[in-house]
């Protein structure tokens, strides 16, 4: 079964800050229909998520991330009615069996890791299993990071790709798994998709400050075992085109940002599957 | 009762913010400890079950992958010492707030006024340290006392069991609500006794004209219709000192000034204001004509110009001095959030699109005895830092350019500038976006935070020195989350819109907001019961003039009302209607009906008398240092780099989010290690347009020990020169002039009074001739008046400061170039004459000396050089383009070569220079109107075309092999060090 429009949702609203370049990149990536959506606005009933395909979290403080990254709006997520009395987080959990896709970058993934929704092992949605905290350097940082993508990975947003490079903002970047057996799940299933590298994008790196934060085996972004919700530390919405790249005016760069190929993979696979 | 729920870090986990503590306390104290651990505490003053408590423990309140917690119980275990810092009553506490939104949607329910959530930390100290060690780390590090409290424990008084009692830090106010009536018929000494104990900052004068309005017959037979007697009220009295405050009113710019020159020429100057700046503009605009592309200028919260066929752009300059001595990060996040509101409240308000920064402290390696009540300059350094990163950061807002610029005369009173830019649309609804306009009738609406004593008198503050009596309730904590809330709602009421007319609650608070929107309707009727506070107990005139944060007053017509008040409660967003515009000619306020002030709207925006005032310029003389042109400049060129002025300023950038919004093009660190110095930042704000904005600015106090006219000049040299270094049009330009000065008016403590204000009056003459030479026009600005420390027999003040910003535009981003060197084999070009001009320089501060000769600036054959150098760079013969200023040519080579990787051989004896025999002055003049260009060699002939009739020659060519030489006047070779070795002078000194 294939369908023509896709329609993409951007969430804004309590501190989210990259909605307007999201939904910029859904559009160069394909979208049909994009909107900005603050939060309210399905709070109230205005909107509803399920008349959506793809969900994007984007990156921001949600709540100014007083409790600890995104904590009190996974609270809010979690706790919230519409004005029809129907939980969010129920929407998201029907989203989600419906075969549509969620991806959240930066405070957007750390949303989805503290509500559960990734890596949800064994289809585990809303017990969190892994935490993004405070960078090991204590400081919030702007820089770019080479990464390698897991081709093996089931993620249906980097299909195709092996690695990315990328722009980090954040001060709570470090992704630490529950314990060794969830790192291990994650590992054996391939869940890990990006991870911070150098130059040469082959393996993995901890030293600073190419793995910017400390992650653990640096990971940078986990997705669930059906591949269809993803969240990364990096931000692919802030290269889409090729002047964001910090060297553009001295190297040989593609017209089209590397961001793009994760918003067309997401667009193109919703073509196919929805 | 109170609860305390502690929350802490797994013992395996890594403590990154305990750490950061351990290194401050090495770095910034130099003192030793084992380890740091910190603990969150969350004091919840509500009646709570176990199960609530630990529903909230498990689950807003603690990740449970990493944090363990316990409910009333202590968690600290292994420590030396034992610090718990937490706010005092009444301080903004954003983490008590959201942790309070997260219980009240956990458990369900509405807490009440006094039913509230504090934050404090513990900071669990492993060290071989006494009390008093433990003392100076709560004290100098840990907490700042104005605005937060601390207690210490040691190890062996610590209460295991108990652990800290839990005590809210509630505000209990008891007064009764009072409105105190004040006799102004009195003697001089009393009137003057009334201003100083008041906090009014009025003078003698000021107040007599006060005393007069209030002795007038029909003044007073208003005042009886309105149910007020004859004496004022202190709302009224604040009020009208608020208005009339120098940070308001900008009485010296305005004064009527004599100003004498160095042979005694007289010259009656009335309004610097009128005269240099807005007569710049008026004369640029008037050159333009057709072409002028100023939309609104000095009428707003901030100047508009025109960006595309669709949109206009919004810049506004701000700075935050004072509160940001008392409490750097304090003052500097709202300093930050507060001159977001500015283009907020601008027109109709616009979306805003970038921050700027430029801050000027005493060197953070500062080791004299402090003088009371200053902060060390490091602790300024790290809040002001910290305090513009959470600022910036949180609001979703790029942080795209900045400085940092370092003199000991900054130790007491840094400078924080901090600037906002805001993008339109030309019409929003039909109906043009960028006027102001509000109708009798209109409901006078505050939405945003709430109004408690926070930045009571900050307006008359700012317009006093530093003194022992400055207020700390001028100190106050931002809120960018609350600001973010509403900013999303009022962009949405706009686009529908629910609103005539917007401005922001900056100085004055609603005094000034609703006092100056009242000017366009002719009167106001506001009812101060209503205000929404944060805790009980404020006076009236308090809730008048509060700077609580995160507020903006709007007109809304009453029509609007109900989709207006639905839509911000739908977004979390609080509004109150406050009372309405009318046509009544009066600013009148009531409280709970009945009126507490009523003054004539004439009289409180033009009553106030222009100064009078005298300024006489003795120009200072200063002789060039003995010193020797040395044989081997290589030492002296790592000096300079390492300078705090000139050297790498990333540990800082890169703690901005420069790419937040994705239309990020030029950053602020470029080269082939993403961390080379950019002149200027290059960006799109509209993601499918090509077009781009380039913003830079420039700022050089030192020269103003010379002359200010200079200093402002060079200001704007630079700030231009940034601008075109990376590819901006001349076309579409404009200017924004910031002035901090030390106070030039005449009093006992200010003997030298004349001559400082001969300096404002020179630095306004330079202004206009520069600004109408090069054709920017001014569009917005601010003066900061009393940057002066007086305590005791101790007087500091800050060299004369101006900062100039200019914004403008590139039409294709993709023509933008970078400061790097590209490639081997390019040939090097400097464009401009070096002259003998060291006067104020960077390379003769290393010798303790001022100079003789300030560098000046001819704009003529500048203007005349950017237009050519304009004409090269949009035909893409430019590969690298880098701005000539503090260290000179030396400075701006190595920057060069090294941000490229690329090594690099000069040969001074091409360098195009007027009366200049010695290699050192050769390479660390500061003359003006210079750059560093390096072209691909087969552009050479093309970009000399278009260079021709200008000064400028090729000195060198860029090399593979990574070595920096210059060869000297006399072919031995003056510099020669590997550009590795060059870098890391420039990048150790502030890397912490």
């Amino acid at each position: 079964m294939s369908r023509k429009n896709i329609r993409a949702l951007v969430v804004s609203g309590n501190g989210t800050n990259c909605e307007v370049e999201m939904a910029h990149a859904c559009r160069v990536g394909g979208a049909d229909d994009v909107d900005i959506v603050h939060f309210s606005q399905l709070l109230q009933g205005e909107k509803s998520l399920l008349d959506y395909d793809f969900l994007n979290l984007p990156g921001g403080f949600l709540d100014g991330d007083d409790l600890g990254s995104a904590k009190a709006h996974a609270i809010r997520l979690r706790y919230a009615r519409t004005a029809h009395g129907e939980s969010l987080f129920d929407h998201i959990l029907t989203f989600i069996q419906q075969g549509k896709i969620i991806l959240g970058i930066c405070n957007g993934f750390q949303l989805l890791a503290k509500l559960g929704l990734v890596p949800a092992l064994n289809g585990a949605y809303g017990t969190q299993a892994t935490t993004l905290t405070f960078n090991d350097s204590g400081t919030f940082e702007d820089r770019w990071a080479y990464l390698t993508v897991k081709e093996k990975s089931p993620c249906i947003f980097t299909r195709g790709l092996s690695s990315l490079y990328l722009p980090v903002r954040h001060g709570e970047g470090k992704f630490i798994p529950g314990d060794a057996a969830v790192l291990q799940e994650l590992q054996d299933k391939n869940l890990v998709v990006a991870q911070y590298t150098d130059r040469s994008c082959e393996k993995a790196v901890m030293d600073y400050p190419l793995n910017p934060n400390g992650s653990v085996e640096a990971i940078a972004g986990i997705c669930d075992e059906t591949g269809r919700v993803f969240g990364m530390m990096p931000h692919p919405e802030a290269y889409l085109h090729y002047t964001n790249h910090p060297r553009w005016t001295r190297e040989p760069v593609p017209e089209e940002g590397m961001g793009v190929a994760i918003f067309r993979n997401a667009v193109e696979y919703l073509k196919k599957n929805l | 009762m109170a609860h305390r729920i502690e929350v802490g870090f797994k013992s395996a986990i890594r403590d990154a913010l305990g750490e950061k503590v351990r290194k401050r306390i090495k770095d910034d104290l130099n003192m030793a400890v084992a380890a740091v651990r910190t603990i969150e505490v969350y004091t919840v003053d509500m009646d709570l079950g176990s199960d609530e408590l630990t529903a909230l423990a498990a689950g807003p309140f603690s990740d449970p992958v990493i944090q363990e917690y316990l409910i009333d119980r202590p968690l600290a275990r292994e420590f030396d010492w034992l610090i718990e810092v937490g706010l005092r009553p009444g301080v903004t506490d954003n983490v008590g707030r959201t942790a309070r939104e997260a219980l009240a949607l956990l458990l369900n329910r509405s807490p009440s006024i006094d039913e509230k959530v504090y934050a404090s930390r513990q900071y669990l100290i492993c060290g071989d340290l006494d009390r008093a060690g433990a003392e100076h780390i709560a004290k100098d590090l840990l907490a700042n006392e104005l605005i937060q409290h601390f207690e210490i424990f040691s190890r062996a008084a610590f209460d295991y069991e108990r652990g800290v009692p839990a005590k809210a830090p509630r505000v209990r106010e008891s007064a009764a609500l009072t409105v105190e009536e004040i006799d102004l018929n009195d003697s001089a000494e009393e009137l003057m006794r009334i201003s100083r104990e008041r906090l009014l900052a009025l003078s003698l004068s000021e107040m007599k004209v006060l005393q007069a309005y209030f002795a007038r017959e029909d003044v007073r037979a208003q005042r009886q219709q309105v149910g007020l007697g004859a004496r004022a009220t202190d709302v009224e009295l604040e009020a009208l000192a608020q208005t009339w405050s120098e940070h308001c009113k900008h009485k010296i710019f305005n004064a009527a000034i004599e100003y004498a020159d160095e042979r005694g020429q007289q010259t009656v100057i009335n309004s610097l204001f009128d005269t240099y700046i807005r007569g710049a503009t008026r004369k640029v605009r008037s050159k333009l004509g057709d072409r002028d592309w100023c939309v609104s200028v000095f009428t707003d919260n901030a100047g508009i110009i025109s960006w595309d066929d669709h949109h206009n752009l919004v810049f506004k300059v701000e700075t935050h001095n004072s509160p940001s001595a008392l409490d750097p990060y304090g003052g500097a996040l709202t300093g930050i959030v507060g001159v977001n509101r500015d283009p907020l409240g601008t027109g109709k308000g616009s979306r805003l699109i970038f921050n700027t920064d430029v801050f000027c402290f005493a060197t953070p390696f500062y080791e004299e005895p402090l003088p009371p009540r200053i902060l060390h300059p490091r602790r300024i350094y790290e809040g002001v830092r910290e305090g513009v990163e959470h600022g910036g950061n949180k609001s979703g807002i790029p942080t795209v350019n900045g400085s940092i610029v370092f003199d000991d005369r900054f130790l007491g009173k840094p400078l924080v500038y901090c600037g906002t830019a805001g993008i339109m649309p030309r019409e929003i609804l039909g109906a043009p976006s960028h006027t102001k306009e509000v109708r009798p009738g209109d409901l006078i609406v505050m939405t945003g935070g709430r109004i408690g004593k926070d930045g009571i008198h900050g307006a008359t503050f700012s317009s006093e020195e530093l003194h022992e009596g400055s207020p700390v309730t001028a100190v106050q904590i931002g809120d960018p989350i609350t600001q973010k809330r509403m900013i999303d709602f009022l962009l949405t009421a706009r686009d529908r819109g629910l609103y005539r007319c917007i401005t922001d609650n900056g100085a004055g608070g609603l005094s000034s907001s609703v006092g100056e929107m009242a000017q366009h309707s002719n009167g106001c009727e506001l009812d101060l019961k209503a205000a929404p506070l944060k805790y009980a107990g404020l006076q009236p005139w308090e809730i008048l003039l509060s700077e609580a944060q995160e507020r903006m007053t709007l007109a809304v017509p009453p029509k609007e009302r109900e989709e207006f008040m639905t839509l911000a409660q739908n977004m979390g967003v609080e509004a109150t209607v406050l009372g309405h515009f009318i046509d009544s000619g009066y600013f009148h306020i009531l409280y709970d009906g009945k009126t507490v002030a009523c003054l004539d709207m004439q009289f409180l925006h033009a009553g106030l008398p222009r100064m009078q005032l005298l300024a006489v310029w003795k120009p200072p003389r200063h002789r060039d240092p003995e010193c020797a042109d040395p044989v081997d400049s290589t030492p002296l060129l790592k000096k300079l780099l390492a300078r705090p002025n000139i050297c790498s300023k990333e540990a800082v950038v890169r703690q901005y989010d420069h790419e937040v919004q994705g239309g990020s093009v030029i950053k602020p660190l470029s080269g082939i290690a993403n961390d080379g110095p950019s002149d200027a930042a290059v960006l799109r704000p509209v993601l499918d347009s090509l077009q781009g904005v380039v913003v830079s600015h420039g700022i050089c106090p030192r020269y103003s020990d010379l002359d200010t006219y200079h200093m402002v000049a060079c200001a704007i040299d630079e700030a231009l020169r940034n601008f075109l270094c990376v590819g901006g049009s001349l076309e579409g330009i404009a200017g924004l002039d910031n002035f901090c000065w030390c106070d030039p008016l005449p009093s006992e403590k200010n003997p030298d009074a004349e001559y400082k204000l001969a300096q404002l009056v020179r630095a306004n003459m330079a202004l206009y001739d520069y600004a109408t030479a090069y054709m920017v026009p001014l569009i917005s600005g601010k003066d900061s008046m009393k940057n002066d420390y007086i305590i005791g027999a101790l007087k500091i003040s800050i060299p004369p400061t101006v900062l100039f910003s200019i914004i403008g535009r590139i039409d294709d981003v993709r023509k933008a170039v970078t400061m790097d060197a590209k490639s081997v084999g390019d040939p090097v070009y400097v464009l401009g004459e070096t002259r003998d001009e060291l006067g104020g320089s960077e390379y003769f501060s290393l010798y303790n000396s001022i100079g003789a000769q300030v560098p000046a600036v001819d704009a003529k054959k500048a203007l005349k050089l950017y237009r050519s150098l304009g004409k090269a760079m949009s035909r893409g013969l430019v590969r690298s383009c880098h701005d000539c200023s503090d260290g000179g040519l030396g400075v701006a080579l190595a920057e060069t070569a090294f941000s490229g990787g690329l090594g690099m051989t000069v040969d001074l004896k091409k360098v195009p220079a007027a009366k200049i025999s010695r290699n050192d002055f050769l390479l660390f003049s500061e003359s003006q109107s210079r750059f560093v260009v390096t072209v691909a060699p087969d552009d050479r002939k093309d970009f000399e075309r278009c260079l021709k009739g200008n000064i400028f020659a090729e000195i060198g060519i860029v090399e593979k092999d990574p070595q920096f030489r210059i060869t000297g006047l006399n072919d031995t070779i003056v510099i020669e060090a590997g550009i590795f070795d060059l870098k890391e002078s420039w990048q150790k000194t502030l890397r912490f």
